[in-house]
């Protein structure tokens, strides 16, 4: 039962992300214009590009998953499918992991699979390019956890992205300083493996806490 | 009889403040229930609190089976169409109801399963929510306003659907202003009074 609520969201939720085009689309052309546009701001050396390869595409990588974050909830509080949550048997907080998962799907997986791409293009050095994905792929569910929290939170205010942008930065700095030391312990040939468990132990405490919180969040904007 | 939905000395509070006064009630099986108030007395508070979605600031509600909640906004996605809108509800509430194509035929919506729920008037719209209700059947509906937007042959539409649900062994608690059910069942009138304000 729990199950089939979950899919259900996430598949309608796919469908209408592919209906609007734009919404998926948005991270990768944020992901290769910051790529194509940084070397032609501090110059086209390989090794400071190389340097710099990690920080970029993470940056890219975090702003996608925040521009969509305005409307993860609000567009189901104005047209009544939210309360519909608690209606019934499916715990909220269950449906809350299912509707995260899917804004991981649309503004993460197109930045992950195209980040190799993009490091190329930066000169990242190639044995540093599985640690990079690697990266992204434990770091950016937590973007997607952190993020829908601060838009529970903020779902209630009318101008609520500005709020959101300031409780979001603190709480995800930490898993951009794990991961960029990932990528570029890796590209100098270091391991890195601390970082990456690090950037692990975060996404647990994430994945254990925030539905939790965040379907209680949405309950008070609802009452 | 089995018993559907249960409230006692049940009522709910905005910022501290009881919206309306304590509300005891026991829905049976086969049983209407009709919230009756002047606007602002708190039916669809009462409506949502006995759904599920707000919970009880004194008191307890206890729903013995699963409900379904139609209020006043559509619970649909403009950009699907009404088959879409429909499918998903069947899947997310665990339906095995009427498939699409007969929910929207018995609703008045026949041929009109391609158009994107945006472009419904009103009263498709609440008819679309009705759709809702027949494939993810749930025992207990709780509707607001149910009447709302629609016309003669929409309002005898919920009519007969309310009088097939019931006696098929649901029950149903709405509330309405201008028109009152016409069925065979007794409606059980709660007349719900609002909370006095302490100033």
């Amino acid at each position: 039962m729990i199950v089939r609520s979950m899919s259900a969201l996430i598949a309608r939720d796919l469908r209408l992300a592919i209906r609007h085009g734009g919404e998926s689309l948005m991270p990768l052309i944020f992901l290769f214009s910051v790529i194509i546009l940084i070397p032609l701001g501090v110059g086209p050396g390989p090794n400071l590009l190389a340097a710099i390869a990690p920080g970029m595409i993470w940056v890219a990588a975090l702003l996608a998953s925040l521009l969509a974050l305005e409307n993860l909830f609000r567009p189901d509080l104005d047209d009544g499918t939210l309360e519909q949550w608690w209606v019934g048997q499916c715990p909220a907080s269950a449906l809350v992991v299912a509707r995260l998962f899917s804004h991981w799907l649309i503004t993460a997986v197109p930045v992950i699979v195209f980040a190799p791409l993009a490091a190329q293009m930066l000169y990242l050095p190639a044995e540093a390019l599985p640690v990079l994905v690697l990266s992204l792929l434990i770091g950016t569910p937590i973007l997607s956890l952190v993020g829908g929290l601060a838009a529970a939170l903020t779902l209630g205010t009318n101008r609520g992205s500005v709020l959101l942008s300031i409780l979001v930065f603190p709480l995800i700095v930490p898993v951009l300083i794990f991961a960029t030391g990932a990528v570029s312990a890796a590209a100098d040939g270091m391991s890195a493996r601390a970082h990456l468990g690090l950037l692990g132990a975060l996404l647990i405490l994430a994945i254990t806490l925030v539905p939790l919180a965040t379907s209680a969040a949405l309950r008070l904007n609802i009452e | 009889m089995t018993r559907m939905l249960e409230a006692h000395q049940a009522t709910f509070a905005r910022n501290g403040e009881a919206v309306f006064t304590a509300v005891d009630l026991a829905l049976d099986a086969g049983q209407a229930l009709i919230v009756l108030g002047p606007n602002g007395c708190g039916k669809t508070t009462l409506l949502r609190m006995l759904a599920g979605i707000l919970r009880p600031w004194q008191g307890k509600v206890i729903r013995h089976c699963q409900p379904a909640f139609l209020g006043h906004l559509p619970a649909f996605k403009g950009d699907l169409s009404c088959r879409e809108n429909l499918a998903f509800q069947r899947r997310f509430h665990g339906g095995t109801g009427l498939d699409e194509n007969r929910a929207l035929a018995r609703v008045g919506l026949a041929g009109l399963g391609l158009r994107p729920a945006r472009t419904l008037s009103a009263g498709q719209k609440r008819r679309l929510g009705l759709a809702g209700l027949l494939v993810a059947p749930r025992p207990l509906w709780l509707l607001d306003e149910p009447y709302a937007s629609l016309d003669d042959v929409g309002c005898e539409l919920v009519d007969r659907l309310l009088s097939d649900h019931l006696s098929e062994g649901g029950a149903v608690a709405l509330s309405a202003h201008q028109r009152k059910p016409v069925i065979d069942v007794d409606l059980v009138r709660l007349e719900l009074a609002a909370a006095e304000v302490v100033s």
